[in-house]
């Protein structure tokens, strides 16, 4: 195995061979599936990808398909862009979506929660209207941005099939 | 409050409250261009340490300092200022690292490796490595767990961080207002601290009207970033009586405390905790003190939220109900319990922690170094009018507790009293 480079929007993305973690979990990413790790001892998933299970302490994993849907749990919309690929794309929107799969276990305050942009449903950065649509509440499904063979970044965009709420909470200030 | 004054009792498990000392403090000016070496600058800031505390550099046989790859190891301060140390040691990090160190440096000398350590962090935060992770970090290539992150422009601290903030506001509907007045009073208390960056007085209009960052971030909720270096020496209380300074001895120590799950927090919730939850419980049992006997607070104020979040989960009120704490006046000079009376990384300058420890100090001195004229004794002559320019020397202050924060999950913080 050699070591994943990628370019996206200008930005390198580097995956080195020997973090066969995450080289795993971006290779099913690029086959637009997603995948968490499993614990062959507790059988509980876990995001994003780790070298043991932080519940039961196994080293042991397997990957397994997990539905990419849920809810947003919080966000942030940035305004000012630190990273130069994000110049000229404000204001996107990073997401923390509580998936749907294992929502509130072990304990009613965990879940898990994975970060995307909110996007088009053909992965790219979403547009100023869909961002001042999106708040605490709405329902995602993840969709994935292309970066090269080998990697994927899993995104999220609005559900349109699921029952949204009536309204979500944003931030008041636009 | 008064605490009352007793020998040590070394039979308790807390035989180590009022030990230590912090018997030195020094600091550089805060400027945005120092125009010299973090080795220049840190240099600099422990001298000066030193020479406030009446101690020589042959006294100084510790030393620790944190950074992370943007500053200077204490080999060089060290060789430089003609200290022979017995122990020292560079420690990755930024925020919640100077009280942590504060922990280490006593468990070290209680330990007998030394007896005095100088405590320093030196950056050019604004015109070498910026704070804020713009400039060269902000273009280089994202690997590793930076790959669940950066390569969402999820990056910044403030970027980093906003998930809590938002989600505390969805969770207890806190406002933008009242988390705006903590830039408010610091910009006071700032206004009242000749060394401050930025001394200006700014209203909660002012940071509501001020450009977004990110949300819910305004410009003016995020703090400064600056070049400077800032140094505390601690030592035995035993030790300090003999020295220079006021004693100000420390009552109790939390250092990087954490919530679970450091590896990516935001899976264990509630998100709109954070790790001062926990430290609380190590704290205040600890310090002997609760927050009711606490004067005055340091809650470091990286942005106006992390003020807030830390002094509810620390319990200064009930969980929720922050944003009234920082915003009925509470919080400022002349309130019944001030934060950050230099004006804290908002406005006086930024130093991942240090400054707040350095103004808690001199405040449990009563010698708060602002515009107050000097008497005859030496001391300055403090007027507790605290109008802009004035004075901000808390009076009666007896008991200080400083909060750092690193991160949402990551947590140091330390009580102090006024010696006796």
């Amino acid at each position: 195995m050699a070591t994943i480079d990628g370019d996206y929007m200008g930005m390198g993305l580097r995956i080195d061979d020997l973090d066969v973690e995450n080289v795993a979990y971006f290779q099913h990413c690029a086959a637009h599936d997603f995948h968490l790790q499993a614990c062959n001892e507790c059988s509980r998933l876990r995001y994003p990808p780790t070298t043991a299970c932080p519940w039961c302490m196994s080293r042991e994993s397997t990957w397994k398909k997990v539905e990419g849907k849920g809810a947003v749990h919080s966000y942030t919309e940035v305004h000012h862009a630190i990273q130069p690929a994000f110049r000229g794309k404000t204001p996107y929107m990073v997401l923390l979506v509580d998936l749907d799969t294992q929502k509130g276990e072990p304990t009613k305050d965990e879940a898990l929660r994975v970060i995307g942009n909110l996007c088009t449903s053909d992965g790219q950065l979403a547009p100023p209207d869909m961002v001042k649509s999106v708040g605490v509440g709405t329902r995602v499904r993840m969709v994935f941005s292309d970066v090269s063979a080998g990697i994927a970044l899993p995104q999220w965009t609005i559900d349109e099939t699921a029952q949204q709420p009536a309204k979500p909470w944003r931030y008041a200030q636009e | 409050m008064p605490l009352p004054r007793q020998e040590v009792d070394a039979t308790t498990p807390k035989y180590l409250r009022d030990k230590y000392a912090i018997v030195g403090v020094g600091e550089t000016t805060y400027t945005r261009g120092s125009g010299m070496t973090t080795r220049a600058l840190g240099t600099w800031a422990v001298r000066n340490a030193i020479l406030d505390a009446g101690l020589k550099a042959s006294d100084i046989d510790g030393m620790l300092d944190y950074s992370g790859g943007d500053s200077t190891s204490a080999t060089f301060i060290a060789g430089d200022l003609g200290c022979r140390l017995n122990f020292y040691m560079d420690v990755v990090g930024g925020g919640s690292s100077t009280e942590a160190l504060v922990g280490i440096a006593i468990g070290i000398i209680e330990a007998g490796l030394c007896k005095t350590v100088a405590i320093f962090r030196s950056m050019n935060g604004f015109s070498q490595v910026r704070i804020g992770g713009t400039g060269a970090r902000s273009a280089a290539p994202v690997a590793g767990d930076m790959l669940h992150n950066r390569a969402y422009g999820w990056q910044s601290a403030g970027q980093s961080f906003a998930p809590t903030f938002m989600r505390h506001m969805y969770d207890y509907g806190t406002t933008p207002e009242q988390v705006a007045h903590v830039k408010m009073f610091h910009s006071r208390h700032a206004s009242n601290n000749p060394k401050a960056y930025y001394k200006k007085r700014f209203t909660v209009e002012d940071v509501i009207n001020s450009r977004f960052i990110c949300k819910p971030l305004h410009l003016l909720d995020c703090c400064v970033e600056t070049d400077n270096a800032t140094c505390v020496i601690v030592t035995t209380a035993e030790r300090a009586k003999d020295m220079k300074q006021p004693l100000v001895q420390i009552r109790g120590v939390v250092g990087r405390c954490s919530k679970p799950r450091l590896d990516m927090h935001y899976q264990h919730g509630p998100i709109s905790t954070v790790a001062g939850h926990y430290a609380k419980d190590i704290l205040w049992p600890n310090a002997g003190v609760g927050p009711e006997d606490v004067d005055i607070t340091g809650s470091y104020d990286a942005f106006t939220f992390t003020t807030m979040l830390q002094l509810e989960d620390y319990g200064f009120c009930k969980k929720g109900e922050g944003g009234n704490y920082v915003s009925d006046g509470t919080i400022t000079l002349g309130g019944k319990r001030p934060n950050n009376t230099s004006g804290g990384h908002l406005c006086e300058g930024y130093t991942h922690g240090m400054n707040m420890v350095i103004e808690n100090t001199r405040q449990l001195r009563h010698d708060a170094d602002d515009s107050c004229l000097m008497g005859s004794n030496g001391k300055r002559q403090h007027t507790f009018d605290y109008k802009e320019g004035g004075c901000r020397q808390v009076k009666d202050v007896e008991v200080s507790a400083n909060l750092g924060w690193a991160n949402p999950a990551t947590a140091s913080s330390m009580v102090m009293r006024k010696g006796w």
